[in-house]
């Protein structure tokens, strides 16, 4: 089942429903890469609420997904990750390194508000 | 209790399927939220090891219960290309498929015992166990 991509303003929201195949990982990668493009988004958040579990190729094709929308001028959080993926995550050795994170949808938004608004303020 | 699952690994779809398996079988062995995902997470590497490295195999994932011991057993297995330096494969950082080089030193840390056997052109067989008291 591919990953719903609502658009909300300038903001795009993928929220995984169910465990994720690697193919539908990788699928996941591209439609935001293609949509950030599409959209102009300057901002994407996925929801990994309902995802029971991160591993090293996942948790890889989240920097990769970070990376190519930040390339293309989005930033990316991703919410919701559950206590036991984080531990799991972290006796993994895995750091999500240059991937914003915040506790859920809401407070990844007020994220996303908040480094716009420094930016309108920086004048950039 | 002898529960055993055979879960032949031949697409992507069958990693998330033994990772499933595992998750069921360690919270109906009495294993914390914690554990199952630790289990899980550890299936995912091993099961993703067999797909890139050796294409197909099978991961076997048993129960055991004693009076105060529970026991997840998985072995993932085989018939591939083998692991010709089996510390090198588990050095943190190290990969010959391009990923992160985590998978197999990651797995170690995730559970409490690791076993790997390999022969060079001859295959892999990796058994992971993690025990909980009662």
């Amino acid at each position: 089942m591919p990953v719903p991509i609502l658009k909300q303003g300038d903001f795009l929201i993928a929220t995984v429903q169910s465990a994720l195949s690697d193919r539908e990982v990788l699928q996941l990668q591209d439609d935001l890469a293609e949509r950030v493009g599409t959209f102009r988004s300057r901002g994407v958040i996925v929801d990994v609420t309902a995802l029971d579990m991160m591993d090293s190729f996942v948790s890889r094709a989240f920097r990769s997904m970070a990376l190519m929308a930040k390339l293309k001028g989005a930033d990316t959080v991703i919410v919701g990750i559950q206590p036991e993926v984080a531990f799991t995550l972290v006796q993994l050795g895995l750091t999500l390194e240059g991937v914003n994170t915040a506790l859920d949808l809401e407070e990844g938004l007020e994220f996303l508000r908040s480094l716009k608004r420094r930016r309108r303020n920086d004048g950039r | 209790m002898g529960d055993e699952v055979r879960v032949p690994i031949v697409y992507d779809t069958d990693i998330v399927a033994a990772r499933t398996e595992g998750r069921r079988l360690a919270l109906e062995l009495g294993f914390s939220k914690t554990d199952a995902t630790l289990v899980a997470t550890a299936i995912s590497e091993v099961a993703r090891n067999i797909l890139v490295h050796a294409r197909e195999g099978v991961i076997t994932i048993s129960g055991l219960l004693d009076e105060d011991i529970a026991e997840i057993t998985v072995v993932a297995s085989d018939e591939g290309p083998g692991i010709r330096d089996i510390d090198l494969a588990l050095r943190d950082g190290y990969s010959t498929a391009g990923g992160l080089g985590l998978g197999l030193p990651g797995v170690r840390r995730l559970m409490d015992e690791f076993i790997i056997a390999s022969e060079d052109g001859k295959g892999t067989e990796v058994t992971l166990t993690k025990w909980h008291r009662r």
